[in-house]
């Protein structure tokens, strides 16, 4: 099968979120947490927002989480969501306790639910670029 | 020194087009500074503050070129819609800290003739925090809808509700000859749209038109002596929020804290305004904005704009104009906020005059709401 090209928006990756990325290349993601302070955070940056501090850890996220909140998004005109509608836009929390946006699939877009359990899928989208996208959870 | 109840809006103009395909931005700036200044009876000579946004980067500086403006204090404020809305509260800091006498601030956009996606087309900006959302495509819609979603899951609200924020603001539109689309709706007819990003349809979401405005203020004293009876600014206050590290409360937006801190600058209660103009970009901007202000406790939007609570003749009017959803919305609609609250201050409303109105608040919303927004919150009164 001919690779489709890719057209939605890539991430950058950049020095303050290089791990991140990195992580989510051999499929496992990867929080923040300030050394100093103990906050937990996302999305990864070099200085903790609470503290101000640079020391650092990353902790591996258990990769289930609950739907916060989504939309059916049914109109959207930029390449490669103009193809794919409709699609669900959501916001996952995270049972490590942050709030991230991301794509809802393996449902249909009318069973998604908030409050409906969720666990991260890897969806390498080129060879460099690897996102996290969730999918009703296995049993729910 | 305070800066409320010190400068006033001296000057108002709205640009009557919807559509202006003969025309640039920069023209419909021009002759919307035209006509604000005209109104106030000064002269462009007399502009030393330039306050404008939505024309780039550094646009400021082409645009005071375009105007032959040569100011000595200027801010090109970037927060989105709102920014106009800011724009005054800082000309008033300025103008009673005497950084400058008399302020411009204008507003042009060619919107809908140029033919721009605002609402649902894609877009990175390339900031940090897009690089983990864009991915995902966001519409600026669906991040509203991400809020509405979330309402109703804790609080029960529903389609209708929304839409009769729709039907309400259309109602008053149909009493506005500028206004774009003035037809009456109904609460049905907003629920049939098609849906664009859920649980937001077509007619919950404000439109794109083309359009322009400005507005001039300057000192009480100053303004005392000009051609039309002053506007003061009593109270305004800003904020901010974002994603808060991954924790933030969708219903907590930015007119929670701007909200009451304007209010107790101006030294009112919630109980003395006479007319609210909220942006209305879409209908749910509207029932958290007016919860956060404190009109209502937070979950009880839904029932409060129900039963004509905020139509012309309600307790609470709610843009009179007929707002972003039915009257005009070039994309950044903060100055129509502004110039609006000034013509039903004047009582020059005609139809849609709101009875007796002395007393204003305006509160502008910039951004996306359910990633980043600002708000600003303005009282305004009569002199």
């Amino acid at each position: 099968m001919a690779e489709k090209p890719y057209k939605k928006p890539l991430p950058r990756i950049d020095e303050e979120s290089r791990g991140f990325w990195e992580a989510l290349g051999r499929h496992e993601l990867y929080l923040q947490r300030c050394r100093k302070c103990g906050l937990l955070r996302y999305y990864p940056r070099a200085l903790c927002p609470a503290c101000l501090s640079d020391a650092t850890e990353w902790l591996r996220a258990s990769g289930r989480g609950t739907v916060y909140s989504f939309t059916v998004t049914h109109q959207n005109q930029a390449p490669g969501f103009r193809e794919e509608l409709p699609y669900v836009l959501a916001l996952v929390e995270l049972a490590e306790g942050v709030r991230v946006m991301t794509n809802i699939v393996g449902a249909a877009p009318e069973q998604v639910r908030i409050g409906m359990a969720v666990e991260v899928v890897f969806e390498d989208v080129t060879p460099e670029i690897t996102l996290a996208k969730w999918k009703p959870a296995a049993g729910s | 020194v305070s800066i409320w109840g010190r400068t006033a809006i001296a000057g108002a103009f709205e640009h009557p087009t919807r559509f202006a395909p003969d025309k640039t931005a920069y023209q419909l700036h021009a002759e919307s500074a035209r006509g604000a200044l005209e109104d106030a009876g000064l002269g462009v000579r007399d502009v030393d503050g330039f306050f404008t946004s939505g024309v780039g980067p550094i646009g400021i500086l082409s645009l005071a070129g375009h105007l032959n403006l040569r100011p000595r204090y200027v801010d090109s404020q970037a927060i989105g819609g709102s920014s106009f809305v800011s724009h005054c509260l800082h000309a008033a800091a300025a103008i009673a800290a005497g950084l400058c006498e008399v302020a411009l601030v204008t507003y042009g956009s060619t919107a809908a003739s140029e033919r721009f996606a605002i609402g649902t087309g894609g877009g990175f900006g390339g900031d940090p925090p897009d690089n983990f959302e864009s991915p995902f495509g966001p519409t600026i819609v669906g991040s509203y809808a991400l809020v509405a979603q979330r309402h109703m899951h804790e609080y029960g609200t529903t389609s209708e509700q929304l839409a009769e924020i729709a039907v309400t603001m259309r109602r008053h539109a149909s009493l506005n000859p500028e206004a774009k689309y003035r037809e009456p709706i109904t609460v049905e007819d907003v629920l049939a749209s098609r849906m664009i990003s859920s649980p937001l349809h077509l007619l919950d979401c404000c439109m794109i038109s083309d359009g322009a405005g400005a507005l001039v203020l300057t000192s009480l004293e100053r303004a005392r002596d000009l051609r039309r009876p002053p506007v003061v600014i009593l109270g305004g206050a800003e904020a901010l929020r974002h994603a808060e590290v991954g924790t933030r409360d969708l219903i907590d937006v930015a007119a929670a804290q701007s909200g009451p801190l304007a209010l107790e600058r101006a030294g009112i209660r919630h109980a003395d305004v006479d007319v609210c103009l909220v942006y209305d970009s879409y209908t749910i901007t509207v029932l958290v904005t007016l919860e956060a202000l404190g009109f209502c406790r937070r979950g009880e939007g839904g029932a409060f704009v129900g039963g004509g609570r905020i139509g012309l003749g309600g307790a609470l009017p709610v843009n009179p104009d007929g707002g972003g959803l039915s009257s005009n919305h070039p994309g950044m609609r903060g100055i129509f906020l502004v110039i609006e609250a000034v013509r039903q201050l004047r009582g020059a409303c005609g139809p849609r005059q709101v009875a007796g109105a002395g007393l204003a608040l305006v509160h502008g919303t910039g951004g996306m709401l359910g990633q980043r927004h600002s708000g600003v919150t303005l009282v305004v009164g009569k002199a």
